[in-house]
């Protein structure tokens, strides 16, 4: 990088150190995630005794067969896979469009309306306030809970409305010159310039969508509503392997455990998010650095 | 603009109100999208933030599930008063504060180390690989985690296994039954979930120096410690202030995701904070107005101790969130 041709013994031992050090923590990080993938692909009967470290022992698909015949587990991921599916496109454009409205300068009411959210930020009702809220609006055991609440967030707002107010306004001239209206505008110019906040703001709102379970938990009672975060929240916290046992399909091997499927329902529920992030990794550094340091 | 001059035109001459009034109009009817673009959010936070926030006054109330809101009778501070004589209140404020506390002592400083330390990797790939790595975990739901934790934890765990072969322990232990253990756990997951994803901003931060600096340094014989410790460590200050403000604003709301995963009856004694409590007395005892009550003694001292913060740090180096 830098002119670095001379480096002292110190700096040379440093380096090393520092790169152990990295590799050390890379390790940590890593390793209770294998621990818990190579006791899901192995033989639940024979992870019983244990001492799966480093490779299954008995390799083994039966526990991943297990999860996707189960119709408990299934329908948890079905809803969990609607509400991200739903709730991603709905909270990104609804946000973005009332951040765009109020990073026009023209707009009256505009510094109102930011203290009004940035009350919202510091202070709330807290939980019963707001369960009476939701109850009064109908939406327990409503598939709605997880959408309309969580449409828009005003910290979320302040990263859009950063990210907006460095596009040209030469952009929006040119289409209000061809009669655009400000709602065409948005659809049309910004949104497609915006893709990196788009795709940072998506991101952080499909990793809660994915793995919230407070609200299946104290929103919903109807089993067939709960998503997967929910149902793996009551076997985990509440250690009933009984739902466990209860989303075994019938006619499995007698290999697969409760332990072996719970593993295995855990490593299905985890994969497609991690399968994402690094891809979007250049979109994310960047959007927090603009949201952070100006919020 | 003189404002004095224009109220006295517009008393002078009712025209010319009217006049400005039909101008306010237009105004508003050539940016009738926007507005209602903007008033769709405000009423969205109308009805998610500021209905519950009126909901608050259900705290002096005593309000039961059977009637209206309006119809509940008003008891004053009764409520307040009830928690300042409850037997949970110095365990909550134990478990809230020595929680956070200790998050605040180890788990701030770390990222910022952390993110220092990965800087100064050469290695363009190995960084990269590196943050990779441990922004994973941030991705794993407390579910995921608490399951993972339950497996490494148990009594027929790989934590045990290792301390009983290094003959640290003679019979296994089951850490997630035993209250005092629950403090670390809770302290050691949340740095193991959130290390590297909280070392993002400060990297970002990091990047933005310029490089100049360190070449003059380098130019003053300066070495890789001292550039971090002179050149580095100032220039991320200010994000640092800001990130210390918030976390100060914090130390009241614990982790509840994290803490409801972990807490069980037999480690209660540790792991009841002020977040379960509110969660506690209100959805599964469903006593609604002392949950209120609870959460918005808490609220208010959580606003009081951001606007110290802020107040404090703006005072000794002039960087504030307000």
């Amino acid at each position: 990088m830098f002119s670095l041709k001379r480096q002292t013994p110190g700096e040379v031992a440093f380096g090393i150190l520092n790169g152990l050090l990295m590799l050390i923590i890379c390790f940590l990080t890593l390793y209770p995630i294998w621990y818990v993938l190579v006791n899901a692909f192995n033989d639940g009967a024979d992870a019983m005794r244990g001492g799966i470290y480093w490779i299954p022992r008995e390799f083994s698909l039966e526990n991943f067969r297990a999860v996707f015949r189960s119709e408990g587990i299934m329908t948890a991921m079905g809803v969990t896979v609607a509400k991200t599916l739903v709730g991603v496109p709905v909270h990104v454009l609804f946000t973005a469009m009332v951040a765009y409205a109020v990073s026009r300068r023209e707009l009256i009411g505009r510094n109102l309306y930011m203290i009004i959210g940035t009350i919202t930020m510091f202070f709330g009702g807290g939980l019963i306030p707001y369960y009476l809220l939701i109850r009064d609006l109908g939406l327990l055991d409503n598939f709605l809970v997880y959408i309309i609440p969580a449409a828009f967030s005003f910290f979320d707002l302040i990263i859009f409305l950063s990210f907006f107010r460095e596009i040209p306004a030469g952009l929006e001239e040119a289409a209000r010159i061809d009669g655009a209206n400000d709602l065409t505008i948005f659809t049309r110019v910004i949104i497609p310039v915006s893709m990196p906040v788009v795709a940072t703001i998506a991101l952080f709102h499909g990793v809660y969508q994915w793995n919230d379970y407070f609200t299946g938990m104290i929103y919903i009672n109807n089993t067939d509503l709960q998503p997967i975060q929910t149902f793996l929240y009551r076997v985990v916290a509440q250690s009933s392997s009984n739902q466990m046992l209860g989303a075994m399909p019938s006619g499995v091997t007698q290999t697969v455990t409760s332990q072996s499927l719970k593993l295995a329902t855990m490593v299905v529920t985890t994969a497609p998010i991690v399968c994402v992030y690094p891809f979007l990794q250049k979109y994310f550094v960047k959007g927090f650095m603009v949201g952070s340091l100006k919020g | 603009m003189e404002p004095g001059a224009q109220a006295g035109i517009e008393a002078a001459s009712p025209k010319a109100g009217s006049e400005r009034w039909k101008k306010w109009l237009r105004r508003i009817y050539s940016q009738r999208y926007l507005q209602v673009m903007a008033l769709l959010g405000v009423a969205w936070m109308v009805v998610f933030n500021y209905i519950p926030m009126y909901g608050i006054i259900i705290a002096f109330k005593e309000y039961d599930i059977i009637f209206p809101m309006s119809m509940a009778p008003w008891v004053g501070l009764d409520n307040f008063r009830e928690f300042l004589s409850d037997d949970m209140l110095l365990t909550v404020i134990k478990n809230t504060l020595g929680i956070s506390l200790i998050k605040l002592i180890i788990g701030f400083p770390l990222p910022i180390l952390f993110a220092l330390l990965l800087n100064e990797v050469r290695s363009v790939m190995f960084k990269r690989w590196t943050q990779t790595i441990t922004y994973l975990p941030h991705f794993l739901s407390w579910v995921i985690l608490g399951g993972i934790l339950a497996t490494w934890l148990s009594d027929v765990g790989i934590i045990n296994k290792i301390l009983l072969s290094l003959n640290v322990i003679d019979a296994p232990i089951t850490y997630l039954a035993e209250p005092k253990y629950f403090w670390s756990i809770i302290i050691v997951s949340d740095i193991w979930k959130e290390l590297g994803w909280s070392a993002i901003i400060y990297l970002a931060a990091i990047s933005s120096v310029s490089p100049e600096l360190y070449e003059a340094a380098t130019i003053d014989g300066a070495g890789r410690l001292q550039k971090m410790r002179n050149i580095t460590l100032p220039s991320i200050m200010g994000t640092i202030t800001i990130l210390f403000i918030l976390a100060v604003g914090n130390v009241l709301n614990s982790n509840f995701d994290q803490i409801l995963v972990l807490r069980n009856q037999l480690n209660a004694e540790a792991s009841t904070v002020i977040d379960y409590y509110v969660y506690q007395t209100g959805l599964i005892d469903n006593r609604f107005s002392y949950s209120t009550a609870v959460n918005l003694i808490k609220s208010v001292i959580a606003l009081f101790l951001l606007l110290m913060a802020n107040f404090v740090t703006k005072k000794l180096n002039n960087n504030s969130l307000f």
